[in-house]
């Protein structure tokens, strides 16, 4: 008689997430879903309201990433207010952005691989759950844990200072930004006291990286045999090659890092992309339509990135680039646990970016705004920490959104996830009727490698936890955890 | 000459010139009673009664109220401070007051007295009316869902004529504050930010200026609204 699994709630990942598993009569996994049951509504709530509230609206879809919403949102609106797709800014309102942007990346990419993910690696997928976390952390490694904390504080202070809020702030406008950086922030965040300074940053996101090539050496069958599955990888790149995490074009690779999608103009995403929609899941499946529903698939994230990627352009994080790229002989890691891997060098090229940009005087004066001939339509894409995020909108003639539409990094991440989490199951799950914590964990840890919040892509309240269910062929429920 | 008046404000003595609505009189001695419907400039109204005080043991409005020699004034005193909070949190249930993503937080004095009343979540039930959004206007948007009613935008607004170019429509629960669809063809750029500034919440927008003052530079973002009146930067209220 076959069975099924269901795990809910998914710990340590915000949102609200159910994995259920369908067991054949034979005990061997039929069919692994990864469920997504809660809903926002963003896309339709939006409807009605002045465009220029976008950036400060849509950003409450989330509390760790809402500077990727403001911007993608804000950059969408560049084209309704005429000033371009993102290139025809002024040098302070794109920079400006650009400082809040890598100071996101670096505060959220910290946060996701030391608070959330870091537990599994260091004290193992099977520990116990009262050890394996933060706090504990911080009781066996208090340096590490301090420069976590310290890390992630520095990102958020980057966003205060061209944002005006840690969380939830107003900085981008459509057309640019609404502030300079004052002499007093500059000189906080270039040489803050004890440990507030970006060259302790960089040196920490350097020591970061080491600690996972270490890690990495040691456990091997962790971050390169725990999961491996062939994908197509996209993200921007810019016009070069070269990793930009603000702006760029699209581009696309299979598994064998051919590009199977060729720098195209974004604003015409949907000519490429399109998403379908699943009767058990509120989170939509993206696809490119050139290989269809089944195969057109793809991962976006960190190691999308360096997956389609030709260089980094600063010099430390482009090392790293080098030793990432070796690994897999030149082609593109199919390893979803080296996201983690990808993340740290992105931490690491984010702090070598923060510092460029706060020496450059462009920040602390020149135009903030520019505006041009008005049109109805604007599509901003951005590379948030989780992967690809598009914001698309349309207005009318009295300046109310007429449509939304917003795939965010997770939605686009849907497919990958259910494979990685179906390649769990069937590892550790075949012939079992009985879930075990060490399962659940498993489990969560493959999402967590691509994200550890769902709740924006289901557009999800409150935290997630997730629900493990285990059927028989029959359907019953032959067991089931939640936590 | 103007003549001069004494009473006093929670015990303390004051002085003003006689006429002089008790908000204006406390005011010139430093004393904060805190208003809503009232704008400096227009008649006052006495609507939203925010400014409520006990007059020689009468509960008046101060906006409408001229003080006379003698009077007994009660302000800064638990029952009307406690009338006062009721009134905001009745105000917030009323509409849909949506912060976060509103343009005017910051600058909006529905906003500040809520923080100045350290009211954390209302304890009546919202409403969530379904109002609408008139973008109609080539200059403003006329949010009904944060139209407070206060008709200081009525009041204040008005062509070269002296007609108003906002009105009442509907009567009683239904009522609403429009633009005039004629006179406001004639909104011009002044006038329409005008408008905006005089309209205590966000229900007037001027279109495309949403968000350009960046945040710690609002008008309440470090003080607590009616700290510029009181010589004490710690509210009392």
């Amino acid at each position: 008689m076959g069975q099924k699994i269901t795990i809910e709630p998914v710990t340590r990942v915000e949102g609200h997430g159910k994995v259920t598993i369908h067991l054949n009569n034979e005990g061997n996994i039929e069919q692994t879903r990864l469920h997504i049951v809660e809903f926002r509504g963003f896309e339709r709530f939006v409807l009605g309201r002045p465009f220029w509230e976008m950036p400060v609206l849509v950003q409450r879809l989330c509390g760790i990433c809402p500077v990727s919403h403001h911007l993608a949102a804000a950059k969408a609106l560049d084209m309704i207010v005429g000033a371009g797709d993102g290139n025809d800014l002024t040098p302070t309102g794109e920079k400006m952005r650009r400082l809040m942007h890598y100071g996101q990346i670096f505060q959220s990419h910290t946060l996701h691989f030391f608070h959330l993910a870091s537990p599994d690696l260091l004290f193992g997928i099977d520990a116990d759950p009262v050890k394996r976390n933060v706090i504990n952390i911080a009781a066996v490694n208090k340096d590490l844990a301090v420069q976590a904390v310290m890390m992630r504080k520095y990102g958020q202070e980057v966003i205060q200072a061209t944002a005006g809020k840690k969380i939830h702030g107003t900085g981008a406008i459509p057309g640019g930004i609404n502030k300079h950086l004052s002499d007093e922030e500059r000189d906080f965040l270039i040489g803050g006291d004890d440990y507030m300074n970006i060259d302790k940053m960089i040196e920490w996101s350097q020591a970061s990286v080491e600690f996972s090539k270490d890690y990495h050496k040691q456990h091997k069958d962790i971050i390169d045999g725990f999961i491996e599955f062939p994908s197509s990888y996209l993200s921007l790149v810019r016009k070069d090659g070269a990793l930009d995490l603000y702006h760029g074009v699209l581009r696309a690779v299979d598994s064998d890092g051919k590009k199977i999608l060729h720098d195209v103009d974004y604003r015409e995403y949907y000519k490429y992309i399109d998403e379908e929609v699943r009767s058990w899941s509120y989170m939509k499946f993206p696809y490119l339509k050139e290989f269809g529903k089944k195969t057109g698939w793809y991962t976006v994230g960190p190691l999308a990135r360096l997956n389609t990627i030709d260089f980094i352009d600063t010099p430390l994080a482009q090392k790293e680039f080098e030793v990432f790229r070796k690994y897999s002989n030149g082609k593109p890691s199919n390893r979803p646990m080296h996201h983690h891997w990808a993340r740290l060098i992105e931490i690491l090229h984010s702090a070598e970016k923060i510092k460029m940009l706060l020496n450059d005087p462009d920040l602390m004066e020149g135009e903030l705004v520019t505006k041009g001939t008005k049109q109805d339509e604007g599509v901003g894409l951005i590379e948030a920490p989780r992967g690809t995020l598009f914001h698309h909108y349309k207005i009318d003639d009295n300046d109310q959104v007429v449509m939304a539409n917003l795939i965010v990094s997770t939605t686009n991440n849907n497919q990958p996830m259910n494979e990685a989490v179906n390649q769990v199951a069937v590892k550790i799950m075949t012939g079992k009727s009985e879930i075990t914590e060490g399962m659940m964990n498993a489990v969560e840890v493959a999402i967590r490698a691509y994200d550890p919040c769902l709740s924006c892509a289901t557009h999800a309240l409150g935290q997630m936890p997730l629900e493990l269910t285990l059927y028989d062929a029959n359907n019953n429920i032959i067991d089931r955890k939640i936590k | 000459m103007s003549q001069f008046v004494r009473f006093t404000i929670d015990g303390t003595e004051c002085m003003a010139s006689k006429g002089q609505f008790i908000v204006e009189a406390a005011k010139e001695n430093g004393i904060y009673i805190p208003t809503l419907c009232n704008y400096p400039g227009i008649k006052p109204k006495g609507g939203c009664r925010i400014c409520t005080v006990r007059v020689n043991g009468k509960l008046m409005t101060a906006c409408t109220t001229p003080v006379a020699e003698g009077m007994n004034i009660e302000n800064d005193v638990k029952d009307i401070r406690e009338l006062r909070k009721s009134i905001v949190e009745l105000l917030l249930v009323e509409g849909n007051h949506f912060c976060p993503a509103c343009e005017k937080s910051g600058n909006c004095e529905l906003q500040a007295l809520a923080y100045r009343f350290q009211i954390m979540v209302p304890r009546f039930p919202f409403q969530f009316p379904i109002r609408k959004v008139d973008a109609s206007n080539p200059k403003i948007i006329k949010d009904q869902n944060r139209c407070i009613q206060c008709k200081r935008c009525i009041r204040a607004i008005k062509d070269e004529k002296g007609r108003s170019i906002f009105a009442y429509r509907k009567r009683s629960s239904s009522v609403e504050v429009v633009v005039d669809k004629k006179l406001g063809k004639q909104l011009t750029d002044e006038l329409a930010q005008k408008a905006m500034d005089v309209c205590p919440v966000g229900s007037i927008l001027v279109k495309e200026k949403g968000f350009i003052i960046p945040i710690g530079e609002r008008k309440y973002d470090k003080k607590p609204i009616g700290s510029d009146i009181e010589n004490m930067s710690v509210s009392k209220i």
